[in-house]
């Protein structure tokens, strides 16, 4: 998006390492001396095959594990407390709703737990449910909804507690193309309208460049950022995925996830 | 709805022609009682005595429920154990197993011998040792089979152990123990009917069988055995209708 990041840090990772099982036949080095800066109110994707710890990143910088080396900081704490005071908001490619309770109160799930009063947060989780079209079904239950509506849920859910940082693990990776170029646009919009950085996990290339202001390209074995592409496209609309600027920046994302060129790519700025 | 109902008739539809077939051919082969008494005998000693029926029922079926209640309690209580300390699972799922094995019924003179055998003691600790092992597996697979991506869910949102088993684990064991209860509510009647063929109070529906049958009132033995089997579809329509009341997402299942 052109819209201008403030300077400030939203997440910053120095020098990460990741290994599992460490000292073990079966060491797998998942990640290795990943340094990234994640700015205010950026919207940064994460690509890269099976195994590149995309997703093994995503995971340190929640703390939902912690890194073998290297420090991670969250809105300018350590990752654990960040975790703690509820920085960050997350979604999973599975929407992981429960299916004993409500869609509201699916949503309210995270309020509960920071102890809000019932009216505070059914009113909070209507707002959300508002934002996502979703008011209708808050007395639904998840299973009565489509996969597109229930991930909306999740991702409703996890802007409950206003957090300043989204986390996403390739929220869309289980729906079909339409719903998921629709929720590209909604997750935009919903960006918009509450100025969250996030950081978001994808296989899909035309996806990553769509959403993100920054591509972080990763490969695998060890798993590292290899190349960092800046897509500038200006604010998106359904011409953005037909525009030029936008396949070229396909084609550049494509080629340094081939391993063509080094350091940064530079995807073209164009007009759309 | 509609559905359900239509798939009522087929078997009640079965039911009546074996009824009839089972009539007929007691009339043509012209079979003694002690074989094989006739359906309308059976039923006029049950509709005959509807009252002994029920009162014999009742009595065997407070065994049954007393069993069910504690054995259920205690597979709880040892299913939440299990879930939060690995070595509880360790120990107590072997001993379970083990529980099991033992052929439960076989050690009620025994327990007549240590319990008091005029009380309904005895009895109903049988059914409790019958019930609890079917509850006490169920209730630990549903705490301990969480989706890997709700705990993560459930920890990047702060969630301490105790509030993981509040609003995680025991909602998702929900399902787990009604499949259990389900299991676990015929077993009680069985098991509460069969020890009360070792001896004891005699107004049960296990004593009452044994009885009848020895004293060669064979339509009353079965009319019996037709009040056991309705005691029976009666626990287990019981906790069918606690499941759809209680718990009405059970049977739902989402795709992602």
């Amino acid at each position: 998006m052109s819209a201008a990041p403030t300077s400030t840090v939203a997440v910053q990772a120095a020098g990460v390492s990741k290994v599992f099982n460490e000292g073990l036949a079966n060491e797998v080095t998942a990640l290795q001396d990943i340094d990234l800066s994640v700015r205010e109110g950026e919207f940064v994707s994460l690509i890269g095959p099976s195994g590149c710890g995309k997703s093994t990143l995503l995971r340190v910088i929640a703390d939902l594990t912690h890194p073998t080396q290297g420090t991670i900081e969250v809105a300018g704490m350590p990752a654990a407390a960040a975790r703690e005071q509820q920085r960050y908001g997350m979604a999973f490619q599975q929407a992981a709703l429960f299916d004993w309770r409500t869609v509201r109160r699916n949503v309210e799930l995270p309020l509960e737990l920071q102890g809000w009063s019932k009216d505070r947060r059914q009113a909070r989780a209507m707002e959300l449910l508002e934002m996502v079209q979703l008011a209708d079904f808050a007395s639904h239950r998840p299973w009565e909804l489509s996969g597109g509506m229930q991930q909306r849920v999740a991702i409703a859910r996890s802007l409950a507690v206003d957090p300043p940082l989204l986390l996403m693990d390739e929220p869309f990776g289980a729906l079909d193309e339409m719903t998921r170029e629709r929720m590209q646009n909604e997750l935009l919009r919903i960006r918009e309208e509450t100025g969250k950085s996030i950081i978001f996990v994808t296989h899909s290339i035309p996806e990553a460049v769509y959403l993100s202001d920054r591509v972080v390209v990763m490969s695998p074995r060890p798993g590292r950022i290899t190349h960092v592409v800046p897509v500038d496209l200006g604010p998106r609309n359904e011409d953005t995925r037909e525009a030029d600027a936008f396949f070229d920046a396909v084609t550049a994302v494509r080629e340094a996830l081939r391993g063509h060129g080094g350091g940064t790519v530079r995807a073209k700025a164009g007009e759309v | 709805m509609g559905g359900r109902l239509r798939s009522v008739w087929p078997p009640l539809l079965i039911g009546f022609l074996f009824l009839a077939a089972w009539q007929l051919l007691v009339i043509v082969q012209d079979l003694k009682p002690y074989l094989l008494p006739a359906p309308s005998l059976i039923a006029s000693n049950f509709f005959g005595d509807l009252g002994l029926m029920s009162s014999t029922a009742i009595y065997t079926g407070t065994t049954a429920l007393l069993g069910l209640a504690f054995g259920t309690i205690l597979g709880i209580v040892a299913a939440l154990l299990a879930a939060r300390f690995s070595i509880v699972n360790n120990i107590v799922t072997p001993l379970a197993a083990g529980l099991a094995a033992v052929p439960i019924i076989a050690l009620t003179p025994i327990l007549n011998n240590m319990f008091n055998i005029t009380s309904r003691t005895p009895r109903v600790l049988v059914t409790v040792i019958i019930v609890f092992f079917p509850m006490f597996v169920n209730i630990t697979r549903g705490l301990l089979q969480v989706q890997p991506v709700q705990l993560e869910l459930m920890r990047s949102m702060n969630a301490s152990p105790r509030t993981v088993l509040r609003i995680l684990r025991i909602p998702n064991a929900v399902p787990f123990f009604f499949t259990g209860l389900k299991v676990a509510a015929p077993l009680a009647v069985i098991a509460a009917l069969v020890a009360e063929y070792f001896g004891g109070p005699q107004e049960g529906l296990g004593s009452r069988i044994a009885s009848s049958a020895a004293n060669t009132a064979y339509g009353r033995a079965w009319a019996y055995v037709v009040a056991s089997i309705i005691l029976g579809l009666l626990f287990y329509l019981a906790v069918l209708a606690v499941e759809r009341w209680t718990a009405p997402w059970v049977g739902h299942r989402r795709s992602t």
